[in-house]
């Protein structure tokens, strides 16, 4: 079967659902459908049912399922399209989105703009190659949460947690609240790239210990876990250290040690991809390198707020439609460098035609205190700031008039180094 | 006179303040803004945190209701709240917003369902 769309959004999480929702609003009359694998939307926040999302968004504190409702209920009346429980297999260069679902069959859309909105997975055990036996009893933080709150399963009685992202500290909680042990939560870096509230509300509230520049080089147990290795590591090198490795009782361990932008549509589709962040390269409207295919959300970077999630949706979507509507190409295009202790920078280019206000989103690569945040163009800096702290696990945002400054642009702490690193092309 | 080390959370520098507690009297030490020795006095006093847990359902196709209390209740009676909510179980359907318990634990806070999950009643379950 064959279908248009003047707007195809793939992903029904936070992001797709900001995306269509603001497609519909810059343009009444297009067709917009929503394409989500999963039998309801919402992605990712259907299982968070933790508080904490929309403080900056809404200006309240909400749940995740309370956070999308608010969303899902605004489709209402709009005459977006949802198809649940639908798969898409490929998109084509041309734009075509092929998907599958039980109720529809094999169907290929024709799209006017795509929006890319498939969120992003967990670093799983494979990837971190922990030496030991292959027990049940491994879960990534995220898998634990899915079983806990949607399924109802417990997964264990006595855990450890390998790594201090936010669903780890988020997980420590959860499990002890509904009777479970945590016994501790390693962390191989000497800093966590969670947020302080979660250190202190998760951990700090129920004793629970942190150890810092500590890492799990041992599954013991056969059928089931029945406890792990942890060692101490060299700050430097992050190798373990002789002597430091201590036997830890377990029969679970829990895995949050980083997320992986889901871009296989997305590379199928021809779109190029920034190796730092792991999803696509975009110009200030999430665009992509393909013309009439958009980005946003966790598919184009880690955000550890769905507030900004739900902002840069609303870029895309609104991008989407004027695309889906006039068209128009990447056209000459200037590039967002990253310079001393800059992780990467969204966008990663701005477009020619490109007026107003920018706001840039970027990651520094360490801790930074006392430091001077600046923006240059050419020799010139546009933008100098002084930071009290900066941390890996805070996404950072300025804000440049483009009106005002003209030419490529390089973030960067002030200070010594003046490597720069490119995005592709200039 | 007693003397608590916290980490203040109201913003990501993440202050090390020492509040000292002599009868009546507290003095904070460390902080760098006025909303972090109210965030420290406060947590000192008395440590309040919003409860999110989960009730069962009988009636749905969904086992579960994710569920939290309207506001911010003391740390002391969490335990008390979960207690609460380990044992309880309320048929479907329940939409978002629905008030479960009403000044659960005696804290003035209610149980709010936070989902709509299970507001469909599913007939064909046992």
């Amino acid at each position: 079967m064959d279908r248009q769309f003047d707007v195809v959004v793939v992903g029904g999480g936070p992001a797709g659902l900001a995306a269509a929702l603001e497609a519909r609003k810059q343009s009444p009359e297009a067709s917009i459908v929503i394409l989500e694998r999963d039998r309801a939307l919402g992605g990712i926040l259907q299982q968070c049912i933790h508080n904490g999302f929309g403080l900056h968004f809404f200006g309240e504190e909400l749940t995740g399922p309370e956070y999308v409702d608010r969303f899902i209920r605004r489709l209402e009346g709009t005459g977006i399209e949802v198809w649940l429980d639908t798969m898409v297999l490929e998109i084509g260069g041309g734009r075509e989105v092929v998907c599958v679902s039980a109720e529809r069959g094999l169907v290929s859309i024709q799209a006017g703009a795509v929006v890319l909105a498939m969120g992003c997975r967990e670093r799983p055990r494979g990837a971190l190659g922990i030496p030991g036996t292959r027990p049940a009893g491994v879960y990534t933080a995220g898998t634990a949460q899915r079983l806990t709150n949607i399924d109802g399963y417990l997964p264990g009685k006595r855990v450890v947690i390998l790594g201090s992202g936010d669903i780890g500290l988020i997980m420590a909680r959860r499990m002890t609240w509904e009777g479970a042990k945590v016994e501790l939560v390693a962390e191989i870096m000497p800093y966590s790239s969670g947020l302080k509230r979660n250190i202190v509300q998760c951990l700090e509230d129920n004793g629970i210990p942190l150890l810092f520049n500590h890492t799990v080089t041992r599954v013991h147990g056969r059928e089931r876990v029945e406890g792990v290795t942890i060692s101490e590591v060299d700050p430097a090198t992050r190798l373990p250290l002789r002597g430091s490795a201590q036997f830890v009782p377990c029969d679970t361990l829990l895995l949050s040690v980083g997320l992986i932008p889901e871009n296989e549509l997305s590379k199928g589709a021809g779109v190029e991809i920034d190796l730092v962040t792991g999803g696509a390269i975009v110009d200030e409207r999430r665009q992509t390198s393909v013309p009439g295919i958009f980005a946003c959300g966790n598919v184009l970077h880690v955000h550890d707020l769905v507030d900004n999630v739900s902002v840069e949706a609303m870029i895309a979507g609104t991008a989407a439609a004027q695309y889906a509507r006039h068209g128009g190409g990447c056209g000459a295009q200037r590039a967002v460098s990253t310079g001393r202790g800059v992780r990467y920078v969204v966008p990663q280019r701005i477009s020619a035609g490109a007026e107003g206000k920018l706001d840039m989103y970027f990651r520094v690569d360490n801790v930074y205190r006392g430091e001077t945040l600046e923006v240059l163009c050419g020799e010139e800096i546009v933008f100098s700031r002084k930071k009290a702290v900066m941390t890996p696990g805070e996404m950072e945002k300025i804000t440049i008039d483009l009106n005002k400054v003209r030419g490529d642009l390089t973030v960067r702490l002030a200070g010594e180094s003046q490597e720069v690193r490119r995005h592709g092309k200039a | 006179m007693e003397k608590r080390e916290l980490t203040c959370i109201v913003c990501p520098v993440g202050c090390r303040v020492t509040v000292e507690i002599e009868g009546e009297e507290m003095r904070v030490s460390g902080n760098q803004c006025k909303r972090g020795e109210a965030y420290c006095r406060q947590e000192v006093s008395c440590p309040v945190r919003t409860v999110t847990s989960l009730v069962a359902v009988s009636g749905s196709e969904h086992p579960l209701c994710p569920v939290k209390t309207s506001r911010a209740i003391p740390r002391a009676k969490i335990a008390e709240v979960l207690a609460i909510l380990r044992t309880m179980r309320v048929k479907a359907p329940v939409a978002i917003g629905d008030i479960l318990v009403a000044n659960i634990a005696g804290t003035g806070a209610d149980l709010v369902a936070t989902d709509s999950r299970a507001a469909r009643v599913e007939t064909a379950a046992e």
